[in-house]
């Protein structure tokens, strides 16, 4: 069994959880709950074992370091940690229907790794500028963010989705929408997971230009990854303030989210494809 | 406050901030389409000379430093000072507020509260209850009113303060820069192995900077993989002062030598066809180093040694193996192999020498000086501590009011939270439990 395998084998337990969750949802079949749960952490911890097998792996290659390094390592890791947070949130406030919205993401992600073309699959050894625990740092708190941002944007989608319906205020098993939680809830856990993903993004912005300084002497020089990423950070900010300070809440808030969330992507995905920079290591 | 001034409430405004914010956001977008910082020249060629006129006028071919993106900045730092100023008293007060103080009439309408009947006297009742909350981590203070006896208790009133950490944060981040960018300077220099310099030159103006002392490059070493891709690259740097060592390190990417405030990094490198090859005779110990071409014969001045290079073996730019001419006042002259900067001991002739030679090159080194970025770590570091507690924590307080009245001991225990009240009402609640028992 190597990494690649139990990688592989993620995206389909993570596409058969996707389909668990919708079943729960579509079907009301509230007894499947536990059963999907236990699911999910089994496809959670053979991701893991993927993951940690993979870092073996570059060990026994003679040019080991931890698999964050690259676009398709980074891709996984954050299909790693939307589950992580899914769950986390799941245990934490108990709603489940949450899942069918939010573990798509984490398919979607283990998918795109997986199949595109664009991006390879193997363990490469690392170039001087990537030789870094800054490096290490910036990948994981970034990826926390953008995976805190990713369940926020499933959230949103949720509430738009509950808003728009007759049902908007029936919280009962009349209807299918009706099954989802009160929107005051749906918003307010919206409005945590956009704020804990700002904390990381700004923990993972200031591991990045920390890095930048002890590899170039420049902890910020305007390049396109940096800049949207600050882009990023701005829409965020933008969103919590019109939360707090101006009492903003309900739709205006999810498309907020979405808004930020299709930002996060560009930075992540758009700048190594669209545009260039410093970042262009990701396209390889 | 009386009568606002229009210009100070302008600026103090959330709503400022939140319209400057999605400008910055959304002009931030151009610099990242628009290449940045190229020659006029390039402009005309990809967008055409009327766009590109336009571009002169926006500065957008360097728009992060024109003066309307600064402005912008300079209207975000205006806005968060002045916001500041105006709502921090009224915070602070909040935090110093004497809740002994706070009307029994608003305990009674506060959304979180519980009343209840207790069996023992208002005193007995009182002191109970105070352990109580003492035991479960509430300390409280107390004060007898003509009406009965108030407890209170609170946590974390400091995390008020833990917004205006964050906005404060950012000047001091803006401050570094504008330090870094008035005081310090960012440039290169390519120095070959075993030279030394003294100056360096600035990116882009291209001015010669006098560092004050030399830097010697003493060797460059570079590492690949070994499917060729580099794995590090070395320098060997010497600082001297009036030729005397001062410093000496190894630098990698990554991990850069500072000295006087002036940090070296590895950034790039250049090979030559030249080697440097060292000779030392083991029984008188003299020692002469040289730089040469290829296949160019060296003397050593007052010594009949002579030497060259005239083979080398190499993959790609590198040179891993070299073949060494070597002849003496044997006058035999001799060849050999020595693997690039290895170092050997060779029998030549009856004399023992202490050899290497390897392949010459410069190492490009970026410099810079920045006054300005411990003042941007500890903005950093502020935000970061500022956000978490602005984001985690709370000031919680609660109140416990008891009186008689008809006869029976009375208990009002009422509690708030500036934040996330829906975690402080199941905490409450919890509390309420706990000293009830
Ligand atoms: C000109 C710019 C800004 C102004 C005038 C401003 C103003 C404010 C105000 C008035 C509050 C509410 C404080 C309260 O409820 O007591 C606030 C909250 C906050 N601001 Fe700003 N802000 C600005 C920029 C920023 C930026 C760029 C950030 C980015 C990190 C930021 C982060 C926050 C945070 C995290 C809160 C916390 C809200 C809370 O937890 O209550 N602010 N800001």
């Amino acid at each position: 069994m190597d990494s690649s395998q139990l990688l592989g084998i993620t995206t389909f337990t993570y596409l058969f959880s996707t389909i668990l969750y919708a079943v729960i949802f579509i079907f009301r079949a509230k007894n499947l709950g536990p059963a999907t749960t236990a699911f999910t952490c089994i496809a959670f911890l053979i991701q893991t074992a993927g993951i940690a097998l993979r870092w073996q792996e570059s060990y026994q290659m003679g040019i080991g370091h931890a698999p964050l390094t690259n676009m398709y390592e980074s891709v996984v890791f954050f299909a790693w940690t939307i589950i992580l947070f899914y769950l986390f949130l799941e245990w934490k406030f108990k709603v489940r229907v949450i899942g069918a919205f939010a573990v798509p993401f984490a398919f979607l992600a283990m998918a795109y790794a997986s199949f595109s073309s664009g991006i390879s699959q193997e363990i490469s050894p690392l170039i001087p500028a990537l030789q870094s625990n800054w490096l290490i740092a910036h990948v994981i708190t970034c990826f926390i963010g953008y995976a805190a941002f990713a369940v926020a944007t499933a959230l949103a989608i949720m509430y738009l989705i509950k808003n728009a319906s007759a049902s908007r205020n029936v919280t009962d098993d009349s209807t299918l929408l009706a099954t989802l939680p009160k929107l005051t809830v749906i918003d307010d856990l919206t409005h945590k997971s956009m704020v804990f993903g700002f904390l990381w993004l700004t923990v993972g912005i200031i591991t990045g230009a920390v890095w930048a300084n002890s590899a170039w002497g420049t902890y910020w020089s305007w390049d396109p990854k940096e800049t949207w990423s600050l882009i990023t950070w701005f829409i965020y900010a933008i969103t919590l303030h019109a939360r707090y300070t101006r009492g903003w809440g309900g739709k205006r808030i999810a498309w907020l989210a979405i808004i930020g969330f299709a930002s996060v992507i560009f930075t992540y995905y758009g700048v190594n494809f669209i545009l260039s920079g410093l970042h262009s290591y990701g396209s390889q | 406050m009386s009568q606002p001034n229009p210009i100070w409430s302008f600026f103090a405004s959330v709503k400022l901030a939140l319209v400057n914010l999605l400008i910055l956001a959304v002009t931030s977008i151009f610099g990242t389409v628009i290449q940045q910082k190229e020659t006029t020249q390039y402009y005309i060629e990809k967008f055409g000379q009327s766009t590109a006129n336009l571009f002169q006028i926006f500065s957008l071919d360097d728009m992060y430093n024109s003066w309307w993106f600064l402005s912008l900045l300079s209207l975000l730092s205006a806005n968060l000072i002045i916001c500041s100023i105006d709502r921090f008293p009224g915070v602070w007060a909040q935090i110093k507020a004497d809740n002994l103080a706070t009307p029994i009439k608003r305990l009674q309408q506060m959304r979180l509260r519980h009343e209840w009947v207790s069996q023992a006297n208002t005193s007995e009742t009182e002191t109970k209850l105070a352990a109580a909350l003492n035991t479960n981590g509430w300390k409280s203070e107390r004060r007898d009113m003509e009406s009965g006896h108030l407890l209170f208790s609170q946590k974390a009133p400091m995390s008020r303060v833990g917004v205006y950490i964050v906005h404060v944060s950012i000047l001091i981040i803006f401050v570094g820069a504008i330090v870094g960018e008035m005081f310090g300077y960012k440039g290169s220099v390519m120095l070959p192995e075993t030279q030394t310099t003294s100056q360096i030159y600035t990116f882009r103006t291209n001015e010669t900077i006098q560092l004050g002392f030399d830097v010697r490059c003493d060797l460059f070493e570079l590492e690949s993989y070994d499917n060729g891709m580099p794995k590090a690259y070395r320098s060997k740097l010497t600082v001297l002062e009036n030729n005397r060592v001062v410093k000496q390190k190894d630098i990698v990417v990554n991990d850069p030598l500072t000295y006087k405030g002036v940090t070296f990094y590895q950034s790039s490198y250049q090979p030559y066809q030249q080697f440097v090859v060292k000779i030392s005779d083991m029984t008188s110990g003299r020692a002469v180093q040289a730089t040469l071409p290829f296949q160019k014969q060296y003397a050593a001045p007052n010594s009949p040694l002579r030497f060259g290079v005239i083979n080398a073996k190499a993959a790609g730019q590198s040179v891993k193996e070299i073949k060494l001419w070597l002849k003496d006042q044997s006058e035999t002259p001799g060849n050999y192999w020595l693997k690039n900067g290895e170092q050997k001991i060779i029998e030549h002739e009856g004399t023992s020498y202490m050899v290497s030679a390897k392949q010459m090159y410069a190492t490009g080194l970026q410099v810079a000086r920045d006054p300005g970025v411990w003042t941007v770590y500890v903005g950093f570091t502020l935000m970061i501590c500022g956000l978490f507690v602005a984001f985690f924590m709370s000031h919680r307080r609660v109140w416990i009011y008891i009186r008689e009245e008809d006869g029976q001991t009375k208990v009002l225990m009422s509690g708030s939270a500036n934040k996330n009240r829906g975690a402080f009402e199941k905490t409450f609640n919890a509390l309420v439990d706990l000293v009830r028992k």
